[in-house]
């Protein structure tokens, strides 16, 4: 079985998150990234399933991770291939930045077709900065295949994919024939460490890096120019203020009424 | 760092222990459980056997990298260090004396991260004398085996580990007369003692390990016939680095405590660390910490270009645990009356730090090993 998951290097949630003062993007730049936490579950999911996959020809599973990213995205592949991934693809581009969601999902199409479309497509629920969530939906869209989403449960059977969604009243199963793309919760499994020796053997995994020009995708069509949506303006979010404290003399209730009224929340 | 990767190790040791570790540490103290699962996840994650050779499953890493690993997680849990540190220590005789043929047959297991050692070396009459040591081996007339008999005292995971790197009488001579065995934990006629109750280090069981007529295969004889005390002493070089590196993993972790709690608590109208008579002791406390950190990885350094380094060992220990003790003392006095209580882990830090003046060789033995060396010919 062959699986390509797409992961992508974010900012650190920890940190003090900005926007570029020239061109209002997420600044990548000024603070530490790494992988984002929702894709770690993609990538146990998918380790998970080639560990338990035995082909009935005996052949080799292979799990490619794919990033669309500026340079230290590497240390998002190397994260994967240390957890235990075999092959990274790192689609780097100066044209790139400022990708809206629907050129990402471009890119990341046409890097899976050079690849070559593998079984299944894994990717996380949504990225820890960005937070749309749409991106799946687009890419199984544009390579034409079936989308089975937000799923807290995946095993492959044959030619099927099964998953488990679990709403808030009832929980669906639903099925989906290969090729398709899953994309997974944070309920699915815990991810795991890498470990040491998983550090020393990511060292020899291939990697390889792609432009724009490679995937033969026109640079008009990616980057900021191209987004569909531009960010006017950001300002920082005012610091709290102290809080009032209302002294019970009696009358506090009269007073608490009082401020919700004032400030339109009854 | 050395390398990229050995960055890489100590990154994932610290997320796995700001992650799993230290979140538990304070409670399972409390309840003086042992650590098993814990145990399990870093032999999961290859850090159980850093300092030992690839072939055999180690992750062939100098003594200058798994200190500081050992240094990380001691800052967050003293107790799981001291297990990781003990059971290198174990492995030490047959990676370092055993034949080609038993370092095939006996490390792969013991470096897979799913097993763990006990060091049996003390005994109750035999503490900082090694040379007293009454447990006794004895040949079968065919030579083919062995029977042990005698009591182990102070042995840390005892009736947890899963084989015993043990010291113990194949002839009288005070000295030449120790051999060492590597025994499986399951073989017949071994039983533990009720577990010591310690001031601290609670999740550190300790117990004393009773041989009564264990039978152990010849071929688990690690080097030759009176070689023990040699062994014994030579692995002793290796593992006080490791207690040294623990020790001030366990002060940073004091020192930064301290840090964060005087920059939090108000006095007079202000942090207490903007008095200069507190703000002095934290710096005492930084200088105590970053000296003996070096001082581990010189002699660690030393080692690991094949120089001699017993007597800069000995000295790593002297000054990292004495730093210890010193550097969590003073973070109670900076914590105050919260320090004194067991709602702050200064307290649990202090008692922790006491037990690294004492086991593997005392500080009066580290320093009769530094001046031995110093006034030798
Ligand atoms: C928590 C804990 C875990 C341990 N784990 C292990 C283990 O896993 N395996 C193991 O084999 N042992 C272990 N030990 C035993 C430990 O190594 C011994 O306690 C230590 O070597 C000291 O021996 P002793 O307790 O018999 O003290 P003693 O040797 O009786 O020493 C008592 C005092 O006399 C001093 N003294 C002794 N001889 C001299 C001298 N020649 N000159 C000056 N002063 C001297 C000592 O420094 C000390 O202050 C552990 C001990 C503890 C407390």
């Amino acid at each position: 079985m062959n699986i390509v998951i797409c992961i992508k290097y974010v900012p650190d949630a920890q940190a003090d998150l900005t926007f570029s003062e020239s061109d209002n993007t997420t600044d990548r730049l000024g603070v530490e990234g790494l992988l984002s936490e929702l894709d770690e579950y993609a990538i146990e999911a998918g380790l998970k399933l080639v560990e338990g996959a035995v082909g009935p020809d005996g052949a080799a599973s292979t799990v490619t991770v794919l990033t669309v990213g500026p340079d230290r995205a590497a240390d998002a592949i190397k994260k994967a291939l240390q957890m235990g991934a075999n092959a990274g693809v790192h689609v780097n581009d100066e044209a790139i930045h400022g990708s809206d969601a629907v050129a990402t999902s471009l890119i990341l199409a046409q890097a899976i077709k050079k690849i070559g479309i593998p079984d299944l497509v894994l990717t996380g629920m949504a990225s820890t900065d960005g937070a749309m969530g749409v991106v799946p939906a687009m890419l199984a869209e544009r390579l034409g295949l079936p989308q089975v989403t937000l799923a807290s449960e995946v095993t492959v059977e044959g030619e099927t994919v099964t998953i488990r969604r679990d709403g808030d009243l009832a929980s669906e199963t639903i099925t989906a024939s290969l090729p398709a793309l899953v994309s997974v919760t944070d309920q699915i499994n815990e991810p795991r460490y890498p470990s040491f020796k998983g550090i020393m053997a990511a060292k020899k995994k291939p990697v390889e890096t792609w432009s724009l020009a490679d995937l033969g995708v026109d640079a008009a069509l990616v980057g900021l120019g191209a987004a569909w949506t531009t960010v006017e303006s950001f300002a920082k979010r005012p610091p709290r203020v102290k809080g009032q404290i209302v002294t019970d003399e009696g009358e506090g209730g009269t007073r608490l009424a009082e401020f919700l009224t004032a400030q339109k929340f009854a | 760092m050395p390398t990229d990767e050995s960055q890489d190790l100590i990154d994932l040791t610290r997320q796995i222990c700001a992650a799993q570790l230290a979140p538990i540490a304070s409670a399972a103290e409390e309840a003086a459980q042992f650590p098993g699962d814990t145990f399990a996840l870093l032999g999961r994650s290859g850090l159980l056997s850093l300092p030992y050779a690839e072939e055999h499953g180690g992750g062939g890493q100098p003594y200058e990298v798994y200190l500081q690993v050992v240094e990380e997680i001691a800052s967050a849990w003293m107790s799981v260090a001291v297990g990781v540190s003990v059971h290198s220590l174990t492995c030490f005789p047959v990676a370092e004396y055993g034949s080609d043929q038993q370092r095939a047959e006996l490390l792969p297991a013991m470096l897979s991260g799913q097993t763990l050692g006990g060091y049996c070396l003390s005994e109750t009459q035999a503490g900082s004398d090694v040379s007293a040591i009454s447990t006794r081996a004895t040949a079968s007339q065919d030579r083919s085996t062995y029977s042990v008999t005698g009591s182990k005292a102070w042995i840390s995971h005892a009736g947890h580990a899963d084989f015993y790197t043990a010291f113990v009488r194949t002839d009288d001579h005070p000295s030449k007369g120790l051999s060492c065995f590597v025994i499986p934990a399951d073989t017949g006629g071994i039983s533990f003692g009720t577990p010591e109750r310690k001031m601290g280090l609670a999740c550190d069981p300790v117990s004393q390990v009773h041989f009564d007529r264990a039978v152990v295969d010849s071929g688990r004889m690690i080097g030759a016939p009176g070689l023990g005390m040699s062994i014994a002493l030579h692995a002793l070089d290796s593992g006080r680095l490791g207690v040294a590196a623990a020790a001030t993993g366990l002060a940073q972790a004091a020192l930064d405590l301290a840090v964060s709690y005087s920059k939090e608590r108000e006095q007079f109208g202000k942090a207490i660390s903007e008095f200069q008579g507190l703000s002095f002791l934290l710096a005492d406390m930084e200088a105590a910490v970053t000296s003996a950190r070096a001082t581990y990885l010189h002699a660690a350094r030393l080692k690991d270009a094949d120089r001699p380094f017993s007597k800069q060992a000995a000295v790593a220990k002297l000054i990292c645990t004495d730093a210890a003790m010193r550097v969590t003392t003073d973070a109670i006095q900076v914590l105050g009356g919260a320090g004194y209580t067991r709602d702050f882990p200064a307290e649990r830090y202090m008692r922790e730090a006491k037990v690294t003046q004492i086991f593997e060789g005392t500080n009066q033995i580290q320093r009769l090993v530094i001046a031995r060396q110093l006034l030798r010919g």
